[in-house]
């Protein structure tokens, strides 16, 4: 509906200042998409697709040539210029995808999940693309449900669950606000966990008991358990950690299993 | 301010641009796309028209069929199920694709480039190379001997019609399709062929009973067939028929295109 492709169903939407059902022509010529499966043109070469691409949005091959150059640099793509894209690996076809989407210099740029399906290697290189962009003042509009891509990217991060918005803020501000600065999590072994939990309770914030672990959020994890072990309790293992958004989202959106 | 005027060029020539791609694809099976232009006919002429031929104007003496030799007479039916053939596979192919396959069409749509605009692309993309298809065919028809008139080249438009029409509904076809399994086998194999076999192509329509002949009175082969055969040798038809053929094509173009663009337009926005 943003990208303004979709009809609504009902309700007001401004993109760009203007209403996308009406000038959807008009507010695609200053988006970019990037969508969660690659659509390119895979019988074309890298160069092909960035050139119709183009195209569509009307530029000149004048302008396009040098923009092409630049794209590819961008993307870490100068020596597949000429290759199919069909030949193309799964990092690849993605950078390739964002730099199409960026060949009519769009002022925001939609992206929808872009590094799901990744390796680590080719989920680096991209997010230092993506904060690339950002520095140069694109606007990211981006969906993900890796919370790390969240929190590398992100200024302002909307939590949805179910169509609905739980809470909208900076990562640092949602961490702070809905968890405790840090977490200690502590394994007893599968069965035993549950007869610890009721102890533990009133030493912390706010506990969770999963199958496998507790969950103990607290603000000082290191001096937390010095204290438990101090009272004679003794976990097979225990980390402390720093909270995360993932815990920011679960807390939010709950455990089980969204189908 | 540059945006502005890179606009107003996609909202006027947007389909020219979906055009240009899709002409990038097909130059990929340049080989392929002219070997089957060139072996087509060539193959039809020598089995149908040559040996099928000789057979038919032995027995039919000086008289031949519908006055004419064999060939001739067989000519602008091949031509024009050349020219149906031709379009067809540009656009069923390229819709599919398009919509199910590699999705680029809603690519195109998240550009400033419309459903319109990607149908009408499209379309004249295919007509473009049945166009290709079709000069070669005509080509070798008139090397063959099979073109005896002045206005047989006419044939080649009235071949682009036929082409036309049915390519049109195709479009609108095909952008309808949810599951593809069977579409294109059944379509060939229940649509197409039995046109190609009723439309009064190897013998006139008027030789077969009378309960068969509305086939191909709503089949685009035979109206395109009975107009070249007017051009390429003089087959006599009324002038009100010619009228008929020609409105009944050109309708179906019409609607197939309409139906087209709405149907595009709606799918790439839900």
């Amino acid at each position: 509906m943003i990208g303004a492709t979709l009809q609504r169903s009902s309700g007001e939407l401004a993109v760009l200042g203007k209403d996308p059902e009406k000038f959807g022509p008009q507010i695609r010529a200053h988006l970019g998409v990037v969508p969660q499966q690659d659509n390119l043109d895979s019988e074309l070469t890298v160069r092909e697709n960035l050139y119709i691409y183009g195209r569509y949005f009307g530029l000149s091959k004048k302008f396009l040539i040098p923009k092409i150059q630049e794209l590819l640099e961008f993307a870490q793509l100068e020596e597949k210029r000429d290759v199919k894209v069909e030949a193309l690996s799964g990092g690849m076809k993605r950078r390739l995808t964002i730099a199409r989407a960026l060949v009519s210099e769009p002022e925001i740029l939609m992206l929808d999940e872009p590094t799901t399906g990744l390796d680590p290697q080719a989920r680096h290189i991209l997010w230092d693309r993506l904060f690339r962009l950002k520095e140069m003042g694109v606007t990211l509009l981006l969906t993900t449900h890796f919370m790390d891509e969240a929190e590398q990217l992100c200024q302002r991060l909307i939590v949805m669950d179910k169509g609905k918005i739980m809470a909208e803020d900076s990562p640092a501000e949602l961490i702070r606000k809905y968890v405790t600065k840090e977490v200690l999590e502590l394994r007893f072994g599968s069965d035993k966990n549950s007869q610890y939990v009721d102890q533990l309770q009133q030493k912390c914030d706010r506990i969770e008991q999963l199958p496998d672990r507790i969950l103990l959020y607290t603000n000082d994890g290191e001096t937390l358990l010095t204290e438990i072990i101090g009272s004679g309790l003794h976990p097979i293992t225990s980390l402390v950690r720093r909270s995360s958004l993932e815990d920011v989202f679960l807390r939010l959106t709950g455990r089980s299993l969204i189908e | 301010m540059k945006l502005e005027v890179a606009q107003r060029e996609v909202s006027r020539f947007g389909a020219l641009y979906i055009v240009e791609a899709r002409f990038r694809n097909m130059f990929k099976w340049r080989s392929a796309i002219i070997t089957a232009a060139i072996l087509n006919p060539v193959l039809y002429l020598l089995s149908v028209g040559v040996g099928i031929g000789s057979l038919v104007n032995a027995k039919q003496g000086v008289g031949g069929v519908d006055g004419v030799q064999y060939l001739t007479f067989l000519a602008p039916a091949l031509l024009a199920s050349a020219a149906i053939q031709g379009a067809i596979d540009e656009v069923t192919f390229p819709t599919l694709q398009g919509f199910k396959w590699a999705k680029n069409f809603f690519a195109m749509n998240s550009t400033p480039i419309t459903g319109n605009q990607i149908a009408l692309g499209v379309y004249i993309a295919a007509l473009g190379r049945t166009f290709v298809t079709v000069v070669i065919y005509w080509l070798i028809l008139l090397i063959a001997g099979a073109l005896p008139t002045g206005t047989a080249w006419l044939a080649m438009f009235i071949a682009m019609l036929a082409g036309g029409a049915f390519g049109s509904i195709m479009l609108y076809l095909t952008s309808k399709v949810e599951k593809e399994d069977f579409f294109l086998t059944a379509i060939g194999r229940l649509i197409i062929m039995p046109l190609f076999l009723f439309s009064g192509t190897f013998y006139p329509l008027s030789s077969m009973p009378l309960i068969l002949q509305p086939i191909g009175w709503i089949s685009p082969l035979w109206h395109a067939t009975e107009l070249g055969r007017y051009f390429t040798y003089g087959h006599s038809i009324s002038g009100l028929m010619i009228g008929v053929h020609f409105i009944f094509l050109a309708s179906l173009l019409a609607l197939g295109l309409k139906l087209a663009f709405r149907n595009f337009t709606k799918r790439l926005s839900k």
